[in-house]
This record gives structure tokens, sequence and C-alpha cells, in this order.
């Protein structure tokens, strides 16, 4: 810690917007995952200016800055890997704009996703993208992390609602990208820098769209005597092309935990169930949940049940959105994996699942997006065993290996962060990270801003700092 | 042909063989971008070639275009230097189609007609209705960027590109994203190639989602005196429960143009089962429905019987809340007359001068209003023919018409566009040249103005979200894709 940067900042915010104190950082020692890194400093700024002197004095200081929403991630991307200063957004929390005629909302990056949603309501609009955290997490977050959530299905991850930024470089300088309006002008700024986990820029506005709330939901819960059937049932429906607003699906042993916990209505004897929900016009979700339901009665469902009201269905998606915090109740600790399939390999891939967790000795449980392959096996496990720990840990990327194997991707939703950044060489080749480093370089050439993330440790800003040192780093100006 | 241009063929040929190097001036002249002509046109047959290529031009300095079927070639600023053209049509696979997972592989010069009558097999596309569709490739429709009057409800290109390969400027094969619809494994540095015109790679493949064909469709206009009316109406649909796949407005101007041609390119099938038996070599003429002296709101949508009825019966209802002066429902028969022509708005526009000045203006939809009365006084002030077509989104596609191409009217046409690009700054907005003579794109580069003005003078104190790009972000990205400047330089903006 330094008291010469504390006493800054202490200056430039005020005594109550900064921790120094050991006992004060643990708090932000972690997130939603199972990696740790403790900051040295943390600071809640009010404003963007506030941001960029920070990032002024960060970098006087020769610092790293990692920004933070509400520590809901699940990849250690908001976590500070090298210590230094962690920039808590959670203050910046105002919804600017909201222009119903163009359906915009320009908000802060601490404003927390259902609250815009809520604000939204109103003018019969809302905010698409849901993740399960969405009563806690920041949009800020979402955009780090380009987050998902069980609607992005049908209507698009973060990504398709973000048209314009407002950036704070690590040198400081306020940089605004994108537009409120629909076109890109040139390239693509806010397509790279959504989704960049805090590795190029922080970001201290957001411009996003809102969608029009759609005049009918219905909400189905398919019920099956096995997961196969179950996932065959979503191949099907893919390949029908049907397009649910959300398609999702909980295996028997973590639906019976939930239901203990939620008493979501969950049959608590099936092997598997669907929760599938149609939006649109009346007559068009009319005729797509007669269709959903006939793919799943040949599929041999036990039951395909149509929520009757909107209590019935808030219960349903509460089961699946508290998932995870039921899930806390059997073991002290829980690791929740993302990984992506082509749809059509879903059946052998829960299979081969399976069978790695008997090979490493766990209970693997599946509660995931079914409807885009958007895996999330979840592993539990006692930290404290630090070799059942590595086991959960080799398991796991067991199970990444096969989604690649398949076709798929290394994550879906919850980043790369410090989870899986020594997995990436199983994707990227050396020409892949040579020009994602030039393009990281580009926007935060000293590698003070998020470092250790995305980029294997050893292609990432070692390298560049060992390269800077010995003067053969690519010339910029 | 010089002695250092017969070096560097024979050098070209020895990487893709002697059938594969072109140096003739016919040739040549035929991949020309404005008015610039390479030494050496070039069709490699893999991705590795490409990489070949690109190694060779960075070790001797030479600039590379890409090109598929040169249909949006004029485009852009004109580029500072040219050597090499690199003709992508020999990459014509698709290496990949997985029908079930609704995603597939393509090679970026496959044409998009083709391409979509693979996926019409398994009754699925890819919403790319582009101007000159039946020649465009995939590569030239992503690097150009271009929209499709599908994004209404589609969205655009960046919402269904999972992924891509392409060689930077350095020669490497890269490749960002994936094969699956959901991805967030490194930076999503595709998206990138979307618009870029070549300058930043060499785009070899490109991954898409692909969305199942629609199982019925039908279309939609309504007329108006004036375009309020039409404004109206697309405000009343927005606030509705319906969601169109196609919502614009026509000027009288463009229906007019509507009503009198037939653009060049002839219509291919984009849905599956969409038109019967062989392709049509053109358009069914516009019908008796379509008022060419008035404002046209058009709309397509699509579903089953019961959700095209209630279409058809709620926006009629719309329409004469709104005054429209007539409004009908098009069928199979009659739709393509309109879809068609709604698709070629850019090419007939085009077709409509010999040297037609064709703007991209983007602002809020709420701006509309004013912008379409002051878009049409300057060219009326400037005694300049016009025509637009806007989409419910935003973007308006503005063409000025000249009658004759002579001095008196690059003068007047050069004064106009000035104020066009000022006022629709001053509005927040941005003004894209997206085709213009080359004369007049040397005589002033709007394109720059935009983005180089200082960012106090972009903001307009009322319209604090009114954010526009900076050009110095794009420089930085120009030179980590592309360090030597070697990949169409000068042709996005501002030197890019």
């Amino acid at each position: 810690m330094n008291p010469g940067l504390v006493h800054e900042l202490t200056k430039l915010l005020g005594e109550d917007s900064v921790l120094h104190k050991l006992e004060d950082l643990f708090l932000y020692e972690y997130d939603a995952s199972v990696e740790k890194g403790l900051p040295d400093i943390v600071v809640f700024p009010t404003t963007t200016e506030h941001v960029s002197q920070i990032a002024k004095l960060a970098a006087k200081y020769n610092v790293p800055v990692v920004g933070r929403g509400a520590g809901t991630g699940l990849s250690g991307g908001a976590l500070a890997r090298t210590g230094g200063v962690m920039i808590v957004f959670a203050r910046m929390n105002r919804i600017l704009e909201i222009d119903p005629e163009n359906q915009r909302a320009v908000v802060q990056p601490g404003v927390v996703n259902y609250e815009l949603t809520r604000a939204a309501e109103p003018h019969g609009l809302y905010f698409a993208p849901d993740p399960s955290s969405w009563k806690s997490c920041t949009i800020g977050g979402n955009v780090a992390e380009n987050a998902g959530g069980p609607h992005t299905l049908a209507y698009g991850v973060t990504t398709n609602h973000v048209t314009a930024l407002e950036l704070v470089l690590p040198d400081g300088e306020i940089v605004r990208v994108g537009s409120k309006h629909d076109d890109v002008f040139g390239y693509d700024l806010t397509g790279l820098f959504v989704g960049s986990e805090g590795t190029l820029a922080l970001v201290t506005e957001i411009t996003v769209k809102l969608s029009r709330k759609p005049e009918a939901v219905k909400t189905l819960l398919a019920v099956f005597d096995s997961v196969d059937d179950a996932a065959e049932s979503v191949v099907d429906i893919t390949a029908r092309a049907i397009t649910p607003a959300a398609c999702e699906m909980l295996d028997g042993w973590t639906l019976r935990t939930v239901e203990d916990y939620i008493h979501a209505g969950f049959p608590m004897d099936s092997a598997a169930v669907l929760l599938i929900e149609v939006e649109g016009l009346a007559e068009a979700v009319a005729a797509q949940a007669a269709a959903v339901t006939e793919v799943c009665n040949e599929h041999r469902a036990r039951e395909v049940r149509l929520a009757r009201d909107d209590a019935e269905r808030e219960l349903l998606w509460k089961g699946r959105k508290n998932a995870f915090g039921a899930l806390g109740r059997l073991a002290p600790s829980n690791y929740v994996l993302d990984g992506v399939i082509p749809r059509s390999r879903l059946p052998q891939t829960l299979r081969r699942i399976q069978q790695i967790g008997t090979q490493f000795g766990f209970q693997i449980g599946n509660i995931f997006h079914a409807g885009d392959g958007n895996l999330h096996p979840i592993l539990l496990y006692d930290p404290r065993d630090a070799a059942q720990f590595e086991r959960a840990m080799q398991a796991s990327a067991e199970i990444i290996r096969y989604c690649l194997e398949v076709g798929g991707a290394l994550t879906g939703e919850h980043g790369v962060g410090m989870e899986k950044s020594e997995l990436m060489p199983l994707v990227f080749s050396d020409a892949d990270f040579d020009l994602m480093r030039r393009v990281h370089d580009a926007f935060n050439p000293s590698c003070s801003l998020n470092p250790g993330k995305i980029f294997p440790l050893s292609k990432g800003c070692g390298e560049i700092r060992v390269r800077k040192q010995s003067g053969e780093a690519a010339s910029r100006p | 042909m010089t002695a250092i241009s017969t070096n560097f063929a024979a050098r070209l040929e020895s990487i893709v063989g002697a059938s594969c190097v072109l140096t003739d001036d016919t040739s040549c002249a035929n991949y020309a971008v404005d008015e610039l002509t390479p030494s050496a046109v070039t069709r490699p047959a893999s991705a590795e070639e490409v990489a070949e290529i690109v190694r060779f031009a960075v070790l001797e300095k030479l600039a590379l275009i890409p090109s598929g079927n040169r249909t949006k070639l004029a485009m852009g600023i004109p580029p500072s230097r040219y050597d090499i053209a690199l003709d992508m049509t020999a990459l014509n696979q698709i290496p990949h189609y997985d029908p079930g997972d609704l995603t597939v592989s393509a090679e970026a010069g496959i044409p998009l007609a083709k391409l979509n009558s693979a996926l019409n097999e398994h009754k699925q596309f890819l919403p790319l209705l582009v101007p000159r569709y039946s020649r465009s490739t995939i590569g030239g429709t992503i690097a150009s960027g271009i929209d499709s009057p599908l994004r209404q409800f589609y969205g655009t290109a960046r919402d269904f590109l999972i992924g891509a390969e392409f060689v930077d400027g350095t020669g490497h094969l890269c490749k960002s994203g994936g094969r699956v619809v959901k991805n967030v494994t490194g930076y999503d540095l595709h998206k990138l190639l979307i618009g870029s015109l070549g300058t930043l790679a060499v785009i070899t493949r490109l991954n898409f989602r692909t969305f199942p064909s629609p199982v019925a469709s039908r279309g939609f206009v309504a007329s108006f005196p004036s375009a309020e009316g039409a404004l109206a109406l697309r405000r009343a649909i927005a606030g509705s429960s319906l969601t169109p796949l196609t919502l614009d407005i026509v000027s009288p101007e463009l229906a007019q143009i509507f009503a009198t041609r037939t653009p060049a390119t002839p219509e291919t099938a984009v849905f599956a089962g969409e038109i019967h038996g062989a392709e049509q070599t053109s358009l069914p003429p516009i019908g008796d429905w379509f008022n060419p002296r008035e404002w046209q709101l058009c709309a397509a949508f699509a579903g089953t019987t019961e959700v095209l009825d209630r279409y058809a019966r709620e926006l009629t209802l719309l329409a004469e809340k709104s005054r429209a002066t007539s409004t009908a429902i098009l069928g199979d028969t009659t739709r393509p007359a309109v879809w068609g022509r709604l698709r070629e708005s850019l090419s007939m526009l085009l077709e409509a001068s010999s040297t037609t000045v064709l703007f991209k203006i983007s602002v809020l939809p709420s701006h509309h209003a004013a912008l379409f009365s002051s878009l049409r006084k300057f060219a009326e002030r400037a005694t300049l023919p016009h025509a637009l077509v806007a989409r419910a989104g935003g973007t308006i596609y503005f063409a000025l018409l000249p009658a004759a191409a002579n001095e008196d009217t690059a003068a007047r046409l050069s004064q106009s566009l000035a104020q066009i690009v000022d006022f629709v700054f001053a509005s927040g907005g941005h003004a894209s040249l997206l085709f213009a003579p080359r004369a007049l794109k040397g005589r002033t580069n709007p394109w720059s103005k935009l983005l180089e003005a200082p960012a106090s003078s972009r903001l307009p104190a009322n319209s604090r979200a009114e954010l526009i790009p900076g050009v110095a972000q794009m420089r930085r990205l120009k030179s980590a894709f592309d360090p030597q400047n070697i990949l169409a330089p000068g042709r996005l903006t501002g030197g890019i």
C-alpha cells in the first residue's frame, strides 16, 4: 500500500470513498468465481472526471487499476490479480436518460440491471439482457463481460443492445465511441470494447437499446423421465426453428435441490425439466406453445405444463434464477462452469459430462441455457480440501476440452478472466494472440488496466513488459 | 507495364500460379478503385495463398485492395496507393454448415445468393437483402458494411456474425469468435471487419448464425400526401405489438423511380419457396396501389395465417388513423415488385443519374421529420433532383441526382454536399458519402471532416448522448492490424 497514493486519492474523493485497511479490503478480494485477488486500495468515484483522475494517479504511482461493478462475475474479471487500485462503480448508479420514442437509455456503469428494466417499464419497454444475477449485477459489469442470460436466446446478449460508450483509457483520457443511433461509423469500436473484460478501458457511461415488452408470454414446464429425452427435445426445437424466447434445462439432481429451497413447483421425481418461454403476438405465441408441446411429447415428456398465471410463471423463474444460491446449501463451495457447444451436440455432451463426473468422483449438476447450447455444469467442493479442489479443476478442464472438441467455445457468457486464461491456447494460435495483444496494446500499452486477464500469463502482459525492457516493443506514438 | 511490376508479377505467379495473375491493362482497369488502377490482379485459391501474398506485399511495401465481385468497390474515400488487386472470388466454398445448430461458415468470395440457396435447402437464410444482391459476395457485403431493409427485424451483420478468419496486415492467418451462437472467448475482432472496406484485414472466412425462413410473408404499402403522415404511421407501428420484418419510408421522388424503372440486377429468392419456378430476370412492374406522387410507407411481415391476418388488419387500421390516401396488402405475386426495389434502392439511385451523390445519414428516428424537410430544401435550393429512403431505425439514404455532369453541376453538388454534412452534424447525426463521382470525392471529404471535429464541437449541449466515434481510436486499431499500412490505405477516413 502506497501512502502517497492513498493521500492523493483521499484528497480527490474524500475519506468515505477510499478503503485501504486490510480488514476493509478483504470484501473485495473475491467475486462469484473460485478465484481471489486482493486490491491495495478500493475507491468509489461518482463522476467520469473522478475515474479519469484516478487513472492518472495510478499511472503516476505505477500501480494497476481494476474496474468492478457488483462483484457477481464468475471468471475473476473484477479481481485485482496483481493488487493495485480497484475502482468500484457502485456510486455511479444514475440512469441519465430514458428516451422512449427512440427506445434508448443512457446509464452510468453502476446501475443495477433490473433497476433499468424497472425504470423503463412505465413506457412498455425493458432492457433485454437478463443474467441470473440481474437483481444485483451492474450494467457496467454486463458490458465488460458481454453478459448473457436466459432470454438472450431470442434477443441477443449485451453487445447486441449497446450502441455507445464513454470510456476512460489507462492514461486518463476520456473518449466516446459509438452513437445513440443505430449505425456504426467507421470501425465498430463499441463492439470491440463490449466484452473486452476491462482490459482495454474503463467504462463510465453506456447507451443501450430498450426493447418493447411483448404482448403475450407463455411459460411451459416440460417434465422428463430421462435427461436424454429432454436434450433431444432441445435439439428438435432448434432444428424445427421454433425459436422460443428462453429454453432452460435443469437436471433432476439440481431441480430437487432447488425445489427444497424455493418450492417453485418442480416435480421432485423427474430426471430433467425444460423451462421454455415463448413470446410475441398472441396468435404467434399460441402456435409456438403448441409446437413446443408437440416436440416435447414426441420425446416422451411425462407432462408439459403451462404456467397458469404470472405468479406461477414468476415462481418457476425464481427457481431457475436462484438455483445457484440453493446449491450453496449442499456444500461449502460450488464451481459453475460455462462452456458452449453446437446445439446439435447437446445429448452426447451431457452424457460425457456425467462420465467425467464419475471419473473424478463428483456429482455434477446441470442448469443451463439449453436453447443456445450454453452449458453450466456445477461441481460442489470444499475449498479447504486442497486435493478435492484440484480434482474439481481437472474435471472442469476436461469438460471444457470436450466442448471445444465438438466445435464449441471456451466461454459463452462468464468471460475468460483469470479462470480460463491458461486454457486460451486450446482455441487460439500464436498469430491470434499476437494480433489480440497488439489490439490490447493499442489501448492499454503498459498493461496497467486489469492485468493478468484473458491472455495466458506466458503470452500476456509479462511478456510485453519483458519485451519493453529489452527495447523490442513495437513503436507506438 | 514497368520493370518493377513485371518483377512483382513474376513473384506473385510463384505464389498463386501464372493463370491466377493478370497484368494486362484491361484486366487491371476492371479492378480500378476511384480511377486508381492496380499493376496486377491476383486470384488466390486458399487462405494460405492470401497470407503469402500479404507477406510478399509487406516485404515489397505494396498496397493491396481485396475485392469480391466489385459491386461496391466505389464506396469510400479514394485510396492513397493501390498496387495489387486481390480477387477473392476463388474462395467460394461452404466449409461448414450445421442446420441443426443454425450456424454456417462460408468463404469470403461466395456469392450471397449462392450461400442463401444452400441455406434455403434447410429452410434457413441470412437476412442480408443488400443492393446488387445477385452479384454480391458475402465478404464484400461484410467489408462494405452495407445494410439491408431486413435489419428492422433481424438487426445488422454485427448481430449475427459470430466469427471470422482473416489475414492481418502482417500476413498471418488469424481468427476470432467461433462457430457457436453464444461466445465471449477473446476480443470480438470480427465485428471490426464489418464496414472496414478492407483496411484492417483480408477476410477469408465468415461464420454466421442463420435464421429460419418465414413460413409465409406479406407486404404492406400505404401512401401519404406528406412525410408527416408516413412518420405518424411509423410511430404508431413502433408503439404497437407488431414487429414487421422491414419498415421503410420512401420519398415521392424515389417512388417515381420505383414506378418507372427496373433495377439492372435480377430478383433472386431469399426465403425458401419465396419465388416459384425459375429465377426471374427482372422484377414485375409496380401496380396502381403505389402512388408515385406521394410518400410511401412500405412494410413486410411474416408468420402463420392468423398472424398475417392480424398484421393486415392492424396495419390497415393504423394507416387509416394516420390519414393514408391508400393502402394495399401485397401477396406473393405483387410483393416482389416493391421488395426487390427496396432492396435495390441504392443501385437504382446510382443507375438514375450518371453523377449520383449518395449519402448515408444516421440520426435518431425522432429527427426524421426535420431532416426530411431540410435535406429536400438544400437539394431544391441547388436545383438538384433528389430522392430518399429512410429505415425505421434511423438510417436515411439520400441521393442527389443531377441531370447532367458538368462544371456547373459539380459546383452546385459541392455546395449542397457541405450544407448537408454540416446540418446532419449539427443535429447530432452522422453523414457519410457512400457513393460520389471521383472528382467530387477529391474536392471534399465529409467523412474526415466529421470524424476529426474536436470533441467539444461534436456535442450539442442539449444532446449529451450524441456520440461520435473518434478517429484517433480507429487509427490505433489500424496500426495494430496493419502496421505497414498496406491494406486498402486511405479508403476509410482520415488517412486510414
